[in-house]
């Protein structure tokens, strides 16, 4: 672009952000003294102006047009290096807990990335290959979560067997939600789930003498390995986990044990999940599932039952979240209605769509971008989220199919022998 | 009697409330048919611009009321405007040709990033407005109850109804609400006649987030406190009345809003207020399930 028309073009753009900026960033109302004084900010206003007008100018000044052609093209290549990505990945996954440099700290936050990884997956079937939205995703989530809480809380139940439990709860909860409305068009999904997703925090936070209420749910059942608990003495005459394995007792080292025994847990049911989800797709379900999301009508023209087939996309979702929850909860050995908000469900929307929907490696790499990202910038603290709504935007305009936008087919006609048969 | 007859009166002020804030989503579905989920953060926008307003103005020593009114009314539509221009222009007119949950998922992050934009540069913390007009009508007293419509109601209730006429006229007798409908038809055929289509969407948003203004600023007089995290459940709550009345239809917009409001009010008078939400959204699964099209929609025809 010639340098006067993007000079009058980022001129443009400076006085829409003035405008933007006098109202919201130029005035601010505080309290002093029981009066309300207004204070003025101008130079932010400055500065806010001044910053757009070299961004829009840079923007249209470089050529990125002629760089992105070249990248795309590098990007259709690289389809053996992301399989083995994916197997060095899983590597360094089970090593991680051994490595050197490993901590309490860096357990943890790797059993959170792999929490999110599962969420992804789970959603991923439903936004990414079924192709309907769902707005709520937190919701099943906090319904696997509170069903592992209440469970114990209330039957006595061990986290092992009340894991089952909290998926199939999810998975009903998701039928009874989604069955009415996916007969519609796929906004009204998207709709209901978004209130769903609400109704759900109202109920836990209202229903105090069942849930506890805003406080929530304290002292969820720990995982045993085995049977053995992770604690100084085993009820019942059994061994703990330590008695078993010959180790010396101390909080501090059983402490870490038990994020390691979780941490590979999850891990174990995550690649279980991606195990499960790679058939499902090669299955005629799975094949139903993309069919659908390409052309409802053609699929319906093909014999798909459209309900059937969405019913089942939405209750594996729900179901991943139920399982993802019950993790988090013994992960958090604490739940509350806050853990389960609607910024729960926009980032795992964010992850999915920024690996790119369908692609499970690139719910991956997100989900570890959007999970340790925040660890980073604990000082700006406050930019956190802004940039994280920003960047949404920004992924969505300039790459809109996610980081990884190369999708295999799931499924592949075997060539004809004419073809093979050629030199 | 009584008592229902003021929750009548309650639920009809907010519901005209949500009529206003449902318009704008109704009609970009109605043309992009897109959920412009920033919308609600546009109404809160509006609420904001309106309450900073009244205090420069209050610096400035405009302090009769009906003249600081008109500015803020004036100043929270101007400004606001600009906002839905900006946000249509930044984050989804790039993604018009895009597959279908792109502009979703680009308003989502929208909403997240102007809800955390006022937070930053306004503060967490609740904001607060002296109650500017005092006072009404005594209607009917029962059993020591006082039925009031207090003027502030009033106000509402007219500024809606004027609005809507208003709005009305435009979109049935102006070249404006001509090219709106043609892009709601059918948007290539509607270029190729000659219609800017961009400048019609961005019009679009623009008359989208003054109505929205205006109920921004009702909000702020109304209930006197706001913050940055009220258009998230107001936005919600315009949307469900948007399908509550058939999207697309304005019309239906109005009345959805006013049911959401009617039922709000009733299930909070009579019932628990803490499940008023619920119930909002319980009777959204019911009127879908029965009537998918909404009250007032039609149906669809799926075309290939």
């Amino acid at each position: 672009m010639p340098l006067r028309l993007a000079a009058k073009d980022a001129g443009l753009a400076a006085f829409i952000a003035l405008v933007l900026a006098i109202p919201l960033i130029g005035f601010t109302t505080g309290e002093s003294g029981g009066r309300i004084v207004v204070t003025t900010r101008f130079q932010w206003v400055a500065i806010a102006v001044v910053a757009v007008f070299a961004g829009r100018l840079a923007w249209s000044l470089i050529p990125w047009r002629a760089q992105r052609r070249q990248s795309l093209r590098v990007v259709s290549h690289y389809k053996l290096d992301l399989r083995l990505l994916g197997w060095l990945g899983l590597g360094i996954a089970i090593l991680w807990p051994f490595l050197p440099f490993a901590s309490n700290y860096l357990i943890f936050l790797a059993t959170t990335v792999l929490i999110y990884i599962m969420l992804g997956w789970g959603l991923n079937v439903v936004v990414g290959l079924a192709g309907l939205l769902n707005l709520g995703y937190a919701a099943f989530y906090a319904v696997g979560a509170y069903t592992l809480a209440l469970a114990g809380q209330y039957w006595g139940l061990g986290f092992w067997e009340a894991l089952p439990l909290c998926g199939v709860m999810a998975a009903i909860v998701g039928i009874l939600l989604a069955l009415p409305v996916l007969p519609l068009r796929g906004d009204y999904l998207a709709i209901v789930t978004l209130g769903f997703g609400e109704i759900i925090r109202i109920i836990l936070i209202n229903w105090q003498s069942f849930t506890g209420g805003p406080n929530g749910v304290n002292d969820l059942p720990i995982p045993t390995f085995f049977g053995m608990p992770f604690s100084a003495r085993a009820p019942g005459g059994g061994k703990t986990f330590a008695q078993f394995f010959g180790l010396h007792f101390s909080p501090a080292a059983n402490a870490t044990q038990r994020m390691i025994f979780i941490y590979f847990s999850i891990l174990a049911l995550a690649l279980l999940t991606n195990l499960l989800i790679m058939r499902l797709r090669r299955l005629p379900v799975g094949r139903a599932w993309e069919a659908l999301r390409e052309d409802e009508i053609a699929s319906r023209a093909l014999g798909i039952n459209p309900v059937r087939v969405k019913l089942s996309a939405f209750a594996i979702g729900a179901m991943l979240a139920g399982f993802a929850g019950a993790f988090f909860g013994a992960h958090q050995s604490f739940v509350s209605p806050e853990s389960f908000n609607f910024q729960e469900s926009a980032t795992v929307i964010a992850i999915v769509v920024l690996g790119g929907m369908g692609s499970q490696l690139g719910v991956v790499l997100a989900a570890i971008i959007l999970v340790t990202l925040p660890e980073f910038g604990r000082e700006f603290a406050q930019f956190r989220m802004l940039l994280f709504g920003a960047s949404m935007v920004a992924i969505m305009v300039w790459r809109p199919r996610g980081l990884l936008s190369l999708r295999t087919p799931s499924i592949r006609l075997p060539a004809s022998p004419r073809e093979t048969a050629a030199p | 009697m009584s008592y229902f007859l003021q929750q009548l009166i309650n639920g009809l002020t907010l519901g005209a409330i949500y009529g206003l804030i449902a318009i704008g989503y109704t009609m970009v579905y109605g043309i992009v048919g897109m959920i412009n989920f920033a919308h609600g953060e546009i109404y809160m926008i509006g609420a904001f611009v309106s309450l900073i307003t009244y205090f420069v103005l209050g610096v400035a020593g405009v302090t009769w009321v009906p003249l600081a009114l008109a500015l803020v009314l004036l100043s929270a539509m101007g400004f606001t405007a600009v906002y839905g221009f900006a946000v249509e222009r930044v984050a989804y007119r790039p993604l018009r040709s895009s597959f279908r949950l792109a502009p979703l998922i680009s308003a989502i992050g929208m909403s997240i990033f102007l809800q955390n934009y006022v937070q930053l540069v306004q503060g967490a913390q609740v904001k607060s407005m002296p109650p500017v007009i005092n006072g009404g009508f005594q209607l009917l007293e029962s059993n020591g109850f006082v039925v009031q419509l207090s003027y502030l109601q009033l106000m509402i209730m007219t500024a809606t109804v004027a609005l809507m006429a208003g709005f009305s006229i435009m979109i049935a007798a102006t070249p404006l609400g001509r090219a709106q409908r043609a892009c709601e038809q059918d948007m290539t055929m509607a270029a190729l006649l000659g219609i800017d289509v961009d400048r019609t969407i961005s019009t679009t948003f623009v008359i989208g987030a003054i109505l929205a203004a205006v109920a921004g600023m009702m909000v702020t007089l109304y209930y006197g406190v706001i913050d940055f995290f009220i258009g998230f459940l107001a936005g919600m709550k315009a949307f469900t009345a948007a399908v509550l009345g058939g999207i697309g239809s304005l019309p239906g917009a109005m009345l959805g809003g006013l049911l959401i409001g009617l039922i709000e009010a009733f299930w909070s008078g009579y019932f628990n207020a803490a499940y008023k939400d619920v119930a909002v959204f319980g009777i959204l699964v019911l009127v879908l399930i029965f009537r998918p099209s909404g009250l007032l929609g039609r149906p669809e025809v799926e075309k290939v």
